[in-house]
């Protein structure tokens, strides 16, 4: 039924392209903070909602198991864990020292064209899309297929690499004896 | 295929928005990693430009993937998956980075990269 429904043309984006829009203001004002601000609790709630945002992209792009790994791995998890290490490594309510202006300066310049050399890029090449997109059918059930058949092996990996960065971590910060 | 400037930023609503609007914001993620990176002092904000650079390239990814034609033409999921193993590996990856760091402001009372010049006494 899904599969029918998702075959015919759909025109009513005005919606989701609403949403895109919003969405991208908040991430690039977000990201902005999170980049640049001094103040790194700031910076860090920031990143939040980058984050969150960027689960919204996920969802528009049609995978909704990314979005909602996004927000369990990387708002749940990662970010809990930066902030832990922000809350234990830095002194109370300490900013980060000012920047020197030639750096910020520098980095700026830097910045900038980079930016201008990658969309320079991006706007040359004439990008190949698919005629009509259909509204994203549910990807749950073909991600779980595809990951006991075809990327079993790197499946596999992954875990044993997350198994032992998790046990070396915790080796790493283990409280020493004497 | 040429569309027209309303069919690209989605201002026509007939299509989504499209892919090269998808590759400059994640481009503008991107550079604002790398400035983090290069203006940061304490170490965990420079894991957080890493971090903002490391979702810029799976918003590249999915976005080539949907344009492609998405689940349609491509069922075996490249786009996703490619997601959900950078967002394991980017786990692992702050796991550990905040391991060392731990380490480092013990043995030298700050995460300042300015001030450590050594990674031993």
């Amino acid at each position: 039924m899904s599969t029918e429904a998702a075959n015919i043309a759909f025109t009513g984006w005005q919606g989701a392209n609403i949403a895109f829009w919003v969405i991208t203001v908040v991430v690039l004002v977000s990201a902005f903070f999170a980049a640049l601000s001094r103040n790194i609790v700031q910076a860090a709630f920031a990143l939040f909602f980058c984050l969150l945002g960027i689960a919204g992209y996920y969802l528009l792009l049609g995978s909704a198991f990314l979005a909602v790994t996004q927000i369990i791995i990387y708002v749940g998890g990662i970010l809990v864990l930066l902030m832990f290490g922000i809350l234990l490594t830095n002194r109370p309510l300490q900013r980060d020292l000012p920047y020197s202006p030639w750096l910020y300066m520098l980095v700026c310049i830097a910045g900038l064209l980079l930016l201008a050399a990658i969309e320079s890029v991006i706007m040359m090449v004439s990008w190949h899309q698919v005629a009509t997109l259909s509204v994203p059918a549910s990807d749950v059930r073909p991600l779980g297929k595809m990951l006991i058949t075809k990327y079993l092996l790197p499946f596999e990996l992954v875990g044993i690499t997350l198994l032992l960065c998790l046990v070396g971590a915790a080796y790493l910060v283990r409280r020493r004896e004497q | 295929m040429n569309r027209t400037l309303g069919e690209i930023t989605g201002f026509v609503s007939t299509y989504p928005t499209g892919l090269p609007i998808y590759l400059i914001v994640a481009a503008m993620l991107f550079v604002l990693g790398i400035m983090a990176c290069m203006l940061r002092r304490n170490a965990i904000g420079i894991l957080i430009g890493i971090e903002l650079i490391l979702n810029a390239a799976i918003l590249n990814f999915m976005a080539f993937w949907r344009f492609r034609g998405g689940l349609d033409t491509d069922p075996t999921m490249s786009g996703p998956m490619f997601g959900i193993f950078a967002i394991v590996l980017a786990a692992c990856e702050a796991a550990v980075a905040l391991a060392i760091l731990l380490n480092l402001y013990f043995n030298f009372g700050s995460v300042e990269v300015d001030k450590i010049r050594q990674m031993k006494h």
